[in-house]
């Protein structure tokens, strides 16, 4: 049945056709609906992970138990799972194993510009890159046939523009193969020394039978049209150049990233006048084509940095740019805000007002370093708040203990936190942690996590009680506080970094975008007792602008939090027409 | 022969089911189509941009500068942002509704003033229009997006009522339909 399909989902699709029973991810943009969209097939067991390493070892467990498992996560997740990735390439799978790893060129949602491909190569690892929605799905079928065929796993390589754009599909039935039982062979699977160094050389020799491939196969095509302008590219830069030449040049597309083929390539660029290599991000199909001898365009023209379009690829390569209407100049720009209501806003506040240094982690209070909070000061990867702060106050000699603190989300405090916090304990540091609990992974959409009580399909699930985890790793100072109470939070703050002990600080307030949470009725403002000394607006509350020099609550926004009439001296905010 | 639609906004303010309801509808007139939306953190309230483009054969999921042939816009500024990617004469159709992003919130700046002008001083068309209270008498303030599919309706006439409405349907719950079908109503004759 033909219709339109996002790609993520459609890499869903494709798992649910394969055959496919276990699924366990790590949310992260642009990843996260194919883990989401598989789970809406019964026939497929799927799971949040904690993080990214332990989803890619559930995988490996359940190929190994010989049924076909599936892996998700962002580009930056796979850091994180690279450990058993590297060595998973030495024993192989049992039935086949997918890892999808999204990259984000241009960061629309994400920390760094990382390449993936080169994890596929350090790994020694295939990798896929489908082009559109009906490859996302096709190629995700294919790859379990190639993960069994060549006993490896197999890298699926989505970009932003392909996992978060929509087009046709033809979907088809699942079969699912014959199990594979389990079958004891300490040679192939436990990699110590003696037996890694026989399971080496195996993979180099697989590497050369997929370049054999790669230069054969129906993931890599030819489209000969012009011998002027020949063009080797993967992924979405296909679709820009199929969008700027349609049939006026030659186009090698490249689905199987990895390896790359040899001959394929060289043929091709035997028949063309002008080769070009496409690529976003890093050279390395222009390095590889060098490598081969060849001369090529590529990033001698082409950027490294953020996303290509068709106008981009086109300026650079000299055409003219499109006559349109004209920009108008001078805009406010409209960075991402904490919402309305985010209990984040709170806690960042208080820790603005008392001129704390802040370490900061990633998710949706990041936004904790915009202005007019700027609260917080360093954010690099998952888990480093906690562990970095550590290191801050080791290298102060403590004096840096009473003014400084961590702050990291509850489900990024189960991905990676939790290990520092452990450091905290064993190595002493009087460091001040402070997890920001709203009880739901927020940034990339909601998804559980171990601290919620709920699965990935909003079932009950296990419960990480995160005061008893933390008391349990040795910490006496544990306390809750709301931050929608700035009073208590504010205490919370000065008490915990005055005292001469490690603390950890649960901010707890759930996400205001939950569906389940209920909101107070908008505020509103009492213009006569509005004195416009702008307190409120210190908030950086998107519900809250001055209109004709007096504060404004735009009341299709406020989700009466309450927190803004806590800095109102004159007690000029009102609900239905009483003083709040 | 592609047509090109940009749908813009403010995070949360509903363009995903504007798009969907598009990529839907021209796919069931038999064009190729893709739709392109941007998830993560600029749905936290920053400007977002949905590509919606169809025809013959569509290749690249994204819209470019002096492409577009429609800008549908949630909000005033965000409609403004955009107007370089418009092919000359290009008809923009805007929410006139306001939200002033943080740097005018912070007192960075202020909100630009006679942005309609501006627009159409571009070389694009502009049609403004109070989708909100169109909304809101349909029902829900939540319908803005459905009441400027509307008055796209009126601009893109490949495209019958019916097709619209058997589009509704099928992309809206059942017991938000009737609601809908008076703001795509709304849009297109107020």
């Amino acid at each position: 049945m033909k219709e339109i399909m996002l790609g993520n989902k459609a890499v869903a699709r494709g798992l649910y056709e394969a055959g496919v029973c276990v699924a366990s991810s790590y949310p992260g943009t642009p990843s996260t609906e194919t883990t989401e969209e598989a789970a809406k097939y019964d026939e497929i067991y799927c799971e949040w992970a904690p993080n990214e390493k332990v989803a890619l070892e559930v995988a490996f467990g359940a190929c190994l138990a010989g049924k076909r498992s599936y892996c998700a996560m962002k580009h930056v997740g796979l850091n994180v799972a690279a450990d058993p990735l590297y060595t998973i390439a030495y024993t192989g799978v049992n039935a086949g194993m997918v890892i999808c790893v999204a990259d984000d060129p241009g960061m629309h949602s994400s920390q760094n510009e990382q390449d993936s491909r080169h994890h596929a190569i350090a790994s020694k690892v295939p990798m896929l890159e489908p082009a559109d929605s009906a490859e996302a799905l096709a190629f995700t079928k294919m790859a379990y046939e190639l993960s069994e065929k060549y006993d490896t796993p197999v890298l699926l390589r989505m970009c932003t523009r392909i996992a978060h754009s929509q087009s046709i599909v033809d979907t088809g039935e699942r079969v699912v193969p014959a199990d594979r039982p389990y079958e004891k062979n300490i040679a192939k699977y436990v990699m110590m020394p003696g037996n890694a160094k026989r399971r080496h050389p195996v993979v180099e020799d697989r590497t050369k039978s997929l370049i054999e491939l790669g230069n054969n196969c129906e993931f890599n095509r030819v489209e000969m049209f012009s011998d002027e302008i020949g063009i080797i590219t993967s992924g979405t830069c296909y679709q820009y150049a199929k969008e700027i030449f349609g049939e006026s040049a030659s186009i090698l597309k490249l689905g199987l990233v990895n390896p790359l083929p040899t001959t394929l390539i060289t043929d091709f660029a035997a028949k063309v006048k002008r080769l070009y290599v496409l690529e976003e991000l890093d050279p390395i199909i222009e390095n590889h084509c060098r490598a081969l001898g060849l001369t090529v365009s590529g990033k001698d023209i082409f950027p490294m940095v953020d996303e290509f379009s068709q106008g981009l690829i086109s300026a650079k390569m000299g055409m003219d740019a499109k006559v349109s209407c004209d920009a108008i100049e001078g805009l406010p720009v409209r960075p991402p805000v904490m919402c309305s209501g985010c209990p984040h806003r709170g806690l960042f506040f208080t820790l603005s007002k008392n001129k704390c240094t802040v370490l900061g982690d990633i998710g949706c209070y990041t936004l904790g370093a915009v202005a007019p909070l700027s609260a917080m000061e360093v954010t690099a990867c998952m888990g480093a708040s906690v562990s970095s702060i550590h290191g801050f106050n080791k290298a102060t000699g403590g004096e840096s203990e009473n003014h400084t603190v961590a702050v990291i989300g509850d489900s990024t405090f189960m991905h990676s936190g939790m290990t520092g916090l452990a450091n905290i304990a064993y190595n002493q540091t009087n460091s001040t942690v402070i997890i920001l609990d709203n009880s739901i992974t927020g940034m990339t959409g909601h998804q559980q996590n171990p601290t919620t009580g709920f699965n990935l399909r909003g079932d009950p699930a296990g419960k990480i009680d995160l005061e008893a985890l933390c008391r349990s790793m040795g910490f006496e100072h544990v306390r809750v506080v709301d931050p929608y109470n700035l009073g208590e939070t504010d205490r919370a703050v000065k008490e915990e970094l005055a005292i001469d002990a490690p603390s950890v600080i649960i901010s707890r307030r759930p996400c205001a975008l939950l569906k389940n949470v209920r909101h107070k009725t908008p505020l509103s403002v009492n213009r006569d007792k509005c004195r416009s000394c702008r307190a409120c607006m210190r908030l950086g509350c998107p519900s809250i602008s001055f209109k004709e020099s007096k504060a404004h609550v735009d009341n299709t926004l406020c989700v009466g939090c309450d927190v803004c009439t806590q800095l109102c001296k004159f007690g000029a905010f009102e609900r239905e027409g009483v003083t709040v | 022969m592609i047509t090109n639609v940009m749908i813009v906004g403010v995070g949360g303010q509903g363009s995903l089911l504007a798009s969907k309801l598009l990529g839907h509808v021209v796919l069931k007139k038999g064009y190729d189509v893709k739709v392109s939306e941007v998830h993560g953190m600029s749905q936290r309230g920053g400007s977002v941009v949905t590509y919606v483009r169809f025809g013959d054969k569509v290749y690249s999921p994204i819209i470019d500068k002096g492409e577009a042939d429609y800008i549908i816009s949630f909000e005033t500024l965000e409609a403004a942002r955009y107007t370089e990617y418009l092919v000359p004469g290009g008809q923009i159709i805007v929410n006139d509704q306001q939200i002033d992003p943080m740097p005018v919130i912070t007192g960075a700046t202020t909100y630009p003033e006679g942005l309609v002008e501006k627009m159409r001083a571009t070389g694009a068309k502009v049609d403004a229009m109070d989708a909100l209270s169109l909304a809101q008498q349909a029902g829900s303030a939540k319908a803005a997006n459905i009441v400027l599919m509307g008055r796209f309706s009126k601009y893109f006439k490949d495209i019958t009522d019916e097709e619209w409405l058997e589009s509704i349907r099928e992309c809206v719950p059942a017991k938000f339909y009737e609601l809908n079908v008076k703001a795509f109503e709304l849009g297109k004759h107020a």
